[in-house]
């Protein structure tokens, strides 16, 4: 009986493992695949799946990959220029967001005011509100702005997700006590000041995620920038990777080293701030 | 009275002006302009013309519209009812102490959601190629296969599921693994006692206590799909793919807003979209309960 059981139970933990790792294994063939790809030139692309084959170590022509895929990118095409852009892009409006939000959901969190009620039934219902509702409309605003064809007109409009009012809120609530508030009131110090000296200390694991969740929906984004930007020298990463794609439709090592360029840094990113990013993005956040 | 004092009146509002400011310009006044954009013609952004509901009732009477309902409807149908029940059972092999590695799981699964969905595109967009992509190739070799399987001209919707298949299981895992920590041991050990075998205490203890967080998901599932759009966009050069297999409602949104330029017909396929997401949200919350949404946050 207890035989049976112990070797039932070492039968499950092997197809445990077996799945999981043959899963796993099946989730990086995309990543091998991007990083292989994009040291290849096109006769290798479509010749060998990840490396070309051949007589060097561990049977892989070595000698046959290549730069010459970012070599062209940085000669050919606006890529550098779009990887600026990009990285404009999403730090300001982390930046700018991170401050926005943590102001608002400090105060919504910390203070009796009126209209508070108001203002938590909006922010609760705008998170349902789908943003493709607001594309045909948000367009229109930002031509009578003048604002179409602007860094600005992708940045004020982000400026104030309200689901990060929300996760400030939920975070001041717990972990701005009402006493350190009160200390600081009795010796003097101003209500401003006890936001930027006393809350925002306490915020930063918030801070830091809510930031890094941000930086990355910028970044990942495609159709915002692709509605409001025309120039080509504004492109930010996701718009100028995605033109490759026509453009160079033939050279898809091209294409794949493009793409490499953009998702490296993100994932980069993550290895270095892991435990900040799995907490943050599953706390609230809406895939598109 | 103290300066302090009357420094607290305006305070909280100085802290809420930026969000109030920004949300009333780029939230609620395009919210609102949306109704009476719904209920024009535009031609680009600066010349319209009132049509009233007509813009409805031309939607509802576009069979394109309804080609782009039945191609979301299927993707959404595989989101939920394929990438939802692996996720689960992903997180159910993987919701074990001492598990070897679970950290470097975890982070595996985890990783592709970080991937842009235009980046996603690029790379299943050659991957999925005829003859030379790597799904066809490694098919091919495992179960032989057919070669010349037309993922992008004839089969997309199902790409498209691989596709956000990949791209989204982790995270789904993620909040799983997150309700099967909370699930109280002592009701398993009583069930355990009591005889009931795994299955048993799957269905009759798991799943009640992980209920909330799995309407949640399934809430996020749909409407994410709901709203699929840059996936197919880039995947298919910008077009809707041969006879319309890619068009979905936001796609067909797109191209009559920005293509044609009519930003009020855009406008009333955005509210019909909307009206089915919140309908799906009041759904969930009479299903799930509020504490749903609490648990998942």
């Amino acid at each position: 009986m207890t035989v049976h059981r112990s070797a039932m139970e070492a039968a499950t933990s092997v197809a445990r493992y077996s799945v999981l790792y043959f899963g796993a294994a099946v989730m990086l063939v995309p990543f091998v695949w991007l990083i292989c790809g994009a040291f290849k030139d096109n006769q290798d692309f479509f010749g060998s799946a990840f490396l070309p084959r051949g007589e060097g170590l561990l049977g892989v022509a070595w000698d046959r990959l290549t730069l010459d895929n970012f070599r062209e990118l940085f000669a050919g095409t606006p890529i550098l220029r779009a990887m600026l852009n990009s990285v404009f892009l999403s730090s300001v409006t982390a930046l700018v967001a991170t401050l926005v939000c943590a102001a608002a959901g400090y105060a919504l969190a910390r203070y009796e005011i009126r209209f508070k009620g108001a203002m938590l039934a909006m922010v609760l219902a705008s998170v349902i509100i789908p943003p493709t509702l607001l594309l045909a409309p948000g367009y229109q605003l930002l031509f009578r702005l003048n604002m179409l064809d602007s860094f600005w007109g992708l940045i004020v409009p982000a400026a104030a997700p309200a689901f990060g009012v929300y996760l400030f809120r939920q975070a001041s609530r717990s972990s701005v006590p009402k006493e350190l508030i009160e200390a600081a009131r009795i010796d003097g110090c101003g209500e401003l000041r006890i936001f930027t000296v006393v809350a925002l200390p306490l915020l930063r694991p918030m801070i830091s995620a809510f930031m890094l969740i941000t930086f990355l929906g910028v970044w990942n984004n495609f159709i915002n920038p692709q509605i409001v930007l025309q120039s080509a020298s504004k492109f930010p990463l996701s718009v100028a990777v995605a033109q490759l794609k026509g453009v160079y439709y033939q050279d898809y090592g091209l294409q794949i080293a493009g793409t490499l360029l953009s998702v490296a840094p993100v994932l980069g990113l993550f290895l270095l701030l892991q435990r900040d990013f799995v907490s943050g993005l599953t706390s609230g956040a809406v895939k598109e | 009275m103290s300066s302090a004092h009357s420094q607290g009146r305006w305070a909280p509002w100085v802290l809420l002006a930026p969000f109030l400011l920004v949300s009333a310009t780029f939230l609620v006044y395009p919210m609102v302009q949306s109704i009476a954009l719904s209920m024009q013609q535009t031609f680009g952004p600066a010349h319209q013309e009132f049509v009233g509901l007509s813009n409805f009732g031309h939607i509802v009477a576009d069979p394109l519209f309804w080609r782009a309902v039945r191609n979301t409807l299927v993707f959404t149908a595989g989101s939920v009812f394929i990438q939802i029940p692996l996720a689960l059972g992903l997180a159910l092999l993987l919701d074990r102490p001492g598990l070897r590695g679970r950290a470097f799981l975890r982070t595996v699964f985890f990783a592709p959601v970080l991937v842009g969905v235009v980046f996603v595109a690029m790379i299943f967009g050659v991957m999925f190629e005829k003859r030379t992509g790597l799904v066809n190739q490694a098919l091919h070799s495992a179960i032989g296969w057919d070669l010349d399987f037309p993922w992008l001209q004839r089969y997309v919707m199902p790409a498209l599921i691989v596709a956000s298949l990949w791209q989204y299981v982790g995270f789904n895992m993620v909040y799983f693994l997150g309700a099967l920590q909370n699930v109280r041991k002592e009701l398993l050990e009583a069930a355990t006692i009591d005889g009931a075998g795994p299955w048993r205490r799957f269905i009759h203890v798991i799943i009640p206590q992980i209920r909330p967080v799995g309407t949640f998901v399934v809430l996020l599932s749909i409407v994410g799909s709901f709203q699929l759009f840059e996936l197919p966009y880039v995947l298919l050069n910008g077009t809707a793919g041969p006879d319309n297999r890619g068009l979905t409602i936001v796609m067909y949104l797109y191209q009559m807003g920005f293509d044609q330029g009519d930003l009020g017909y855009a406008s009333a396929v955005g509210w019909l979209l909307a009206m089915i997401l919140i309908m799906f949200t009041v759904l969930q919350r009479w299903l799930g309960g509020e504490s749903g949404r609490r648990a998942a946050a």
